[in-house]
């Protein structure tokens, strides 16, 4: 058992080497270099001509003259060793400064997102499963046809629609405005509640949709097998033989999925972060993406990845615990 | 022969035909009796075919700017009101009036003036498919205009846009699937037929590739295009990233199956009397695990296309004057522009009603795939 924790814990370490070095392909791949982007936005509109040598200048002091694999070491010590990303040329601070709480209230959302998707998807998908073909059951297959097809910045757009067309409200932001600077405090905490239902709710949307047909399926399987109809037989009480044999089951593939589902909400949440205007990661991300802003980019990306990775190494060691039928081999 | 009971005579007639037929007929009737998915296919011809005659379909071209009617609403063509009743559809002309505030102009609708829908019409000039000249429209209106969807803050006619932006979408998700289909075959095949540090390679790549969340990851590529580049480049390159993107996880499908071909005894059959491995591998193998391919290809499109769409819509993908879905939805990306013409979100009905064809398609065509399985 412990060995299988070591060996999953090093095999983490091995993806992110990988990940690290396509998202640094990914901040390299724009046209042009940090340089140039550096000089164009100091004296871009001051009237200073920026000569060749001025930007070979920049580039030594920057260390840009060095190699690709040189920049990239530096670059991934940097983070390693001092946890530091390097610098938010946009915004003239480092990249961790831009960061900030951003990373808490990304965190936030993920996991408000993953309790409600959890929350809907396994009793709702259970009650599909035992009241199969029935009229609720084809109500809900629709719902996940819908849960694929709408997508959820669309959802985003009609849930604002709706709120400042029939509620007068605006349900944007994370914050309400009198809290937006104020220091943390429990009030400031519930009204960051209220304001994550419903990024939460949109983003929550197409993994409940699937994760209740994952439930759904397995449980169907699990119902039918001969344990069940034994325990039937000998007279324990439906409800509890639910919960005691093919339930217990139907929850594993939605632990092995984990991964997944944090990889489906991170990759949406940036659109609808944007639409909804959260000031998180997500929307930070397409920010500094149009302002070729690599480094913040890159950072975030390797953040938003390592938090899935993380998450399938703890996806893995609950299934070991929840079922150990399950071979501990990589 | 007239003693045999007729009954029987037809039976064996059709168990004759089931068992001599060929796989893709087999596939075919299997999904013909998926009503649903086959109405989902349709919808979906539907809309490939209005996205290709676009120009004919679409009463005015796709930049053309009325600037008598910036942001107007959908013009509802009537039969009937409450000056009679007319066999010809007609929709109501529009005057402009300023407004004595903000002194811009705004649309008003006269209901005394009939601008009676004409069909064949002749109108602008246009290039059917890039080659057939023409300026026959399907509909069109003699005075005044038709506007079906409304304008955008322009005036351009959102239907004819939309229609447009059908073929722009649709047409990345084809090629994009495509690119990414020949990728997976030809990269998956060599891996699923040689195995080895090819084979490891591949593997650890459509690893990284999976963890990494997509739509990021089709940003930061999208992101290095330059801006400078013309339309047409954006859109060969939005094309290229997402095959490029797409491939490995088909890869992995197409290694799998070859994987496990690869032991069957007629493979080793044809590799014994010597058989080229790429003979082997079309003829012996390919044919054996199409089926499979294909389910694969139709539910990947949905993804390509809100992959498409998400990008235009937050700017990094394509750009005006490129008409897709998602450029047009980036006119409904604020509140206040949806508050104001509810109709410019009119682009995301047809995002969801491909999508959702696309996927009920995909599950017909999944369980027909397995012609031989019992249901």
């Amino acid at each position: 058992m412990i060995r299988f924790v070591i060996e999953r814990f090093f095999g983490m370490f091995v993806t992110m080497f990988f990940v690290s070095i396509m998202v640094f392909i990914i901040m390299e791949l724009p046209p042009g270099d940090y340089a140039d982007r550096y000089a164009f936005r100091k004296f871009s509109g001051t009237g200073v001509t920026v000569t060749e040598s001025d930007l070979d200048n920049i580039r030594a002091e920057l260390g840009l003259d060095r190699p690709a694999y040189q920049r990239y070491f530096s670059w991934i010590g940097g983070i390693l060793f001092r946890f530091d990303f390097g610098d938010a040329f946009a915004y003239e601070t480092s990249v961790n400064n831009v960061l900030g709480q951003r990373l808490g209230l990304t965190l936030a959302i993920l996991f408000s997102t993953l309790i409600i998707t959890y929350l809907v998807a396994i009793p709702v998908g259970i009650y599909a499963a035992v009241h199969r073909h029935s009229a609720a059951d084809y109500g809900l297959t629709i719902f996940s046809y819908l849960g694929l097809a709408l997508p959820n910045f669309l959802l985003a757009l009609i849930l604002l629609y709706i709120s400042v067309k029939y509620l007068g409200s605006s349900v944007g932001g994370l914050f309400s405005a009198e809290y937006q600077d104020a220091p943390w405090s429990i009030a400031k905490f519930v009204d960051l509640l209220k304001h994550l239902m419903v990024p939460a709710i949109v983003l929550a949307w197409s993994a409940t949709a699937f994760q209740i047909q994952t439930v759904r399926a397995t449980m169907s399987d699990e119902i039918n097998k001969l344990s069940v109809t034994a325990a039937r037989a000998r007279g324990i009480p439906e409800r509890r033989l639910l919960f005691k044999y093919p339930a217990r089951l139907a929850i594993n593939p939605v632990v092995s999925t984990m991964g997944f589902d944090v990889n489906r909400i991170f990759s949406e949440l940036p659109i609808v972060a944007l639409v909804l205007g959260l000031a998180e990661l997500g929307e930070l991300l397409i920010q500094s993406y149009l302002d070729l802003d690599m480094f913040v980019a890159g950072a975030i990306l390797l953040l938003l990845t390592f938090i899935i990775v993380f998450m399938n190494f703890l996806s893995d060691i609950a299934l070991s615990f929840l079922d150990p039928r399950i071979k501990l081999k990589g | 022969m007239s003693t045999i009971n007729p009954v029987l005579d037809k039976e064996t007639e059709e168990a004759q035909r089931y068992y001599s037929a060929s796989q893709w007929q087999l596939v075919w009737w299997r999904f013909k009796k998926h009503r649903v998915a086959l109405l989902g296919g349709l919808v979906l011809l539907f809309m490939f075919l209005s996205g290709l005659f676009a120009e004919f379909i679409g009463p005015y071209g796709g930049s053309t700017r009325n600037i008598e009617y910036l942001l107007g609403p959908p013009q509802i063509p009537r039969f009937w009101d409450e000056n009679g009743f007319s066999l010809r559809p007609f929709v109501y002309g529009v005057t402009t009036e300023r407004d004595p505030e903000t002194l811009a102009l705004i649309p008003i609708t006269d209901t005394n003036v009939r601008n009676y829908i004409f069909f064949f019409i002749e109108g602008e000039p246009y290039k059917l498919l890039g080659i057939i000249e023409s300026n026959i429209h399907l509909f069109g209106v003699q005075e005044g205009f038709v506007h079906l969807f409304g304008t955008d803050s322009l005036g351009q006619d959102l239907f004819s846009r939309v229609l447009i932006g059908t073929r722009t979408s649709l047409s990345i998700g084809v090629l994009g699937v495509l690119i990414s289909f020949f990728l997976a075959l030809f990269i998956g095949g060599v891996a699923g037929y040689a195995g080895g540090w090819l084979d490891y390679g591949i593997q650890r790549f459509t690893e990284i590739i999976r963890v990494i969340p997509i739509i990021p990851l089709y940003m930061g590529l999208a992101a290095a295009f330059p801006r400078d580049w013309s339309s047409t480049q954006v859109y060969f390159a939005m094309t290229l990233i997402i095959g490029l993107v797409g491939w490995p996880t088909l890869a992995r499908r197409i290694r799998g199956q070859l994987l496990t071909l690869r032991n069957e005894d007629y493979v080793m059959a044809a590799r014994l009397s010597g058989a080229s491995p790429y003979r082997i591998i079309s003829l012996h193998m390919l044919p054996a695990f199409m089926s499979y391919i294909v389910v694969d290809l139709v539910i990947s499109f949905p993804y390509v296309i809100l992959a498409e769409t998400a990008l235009s819509f937050i700017g990094l993908g394509l750009r005006p004057p490129s008409i897709s879905w998602g450029v047009l939805l980036q006119d409904a990306q604020n509140i206040r522009a949806i508050e104001q013409a509810p109709w410019l979100f009119i682009p995301a009905a047809f995002v969801v009603v491909a999508v959702l064809a696309f996927t009920i398609l995909g599950d017909g065509v999944r369980d027909a795939a397995d012609p031989y399985s019992v249901h």
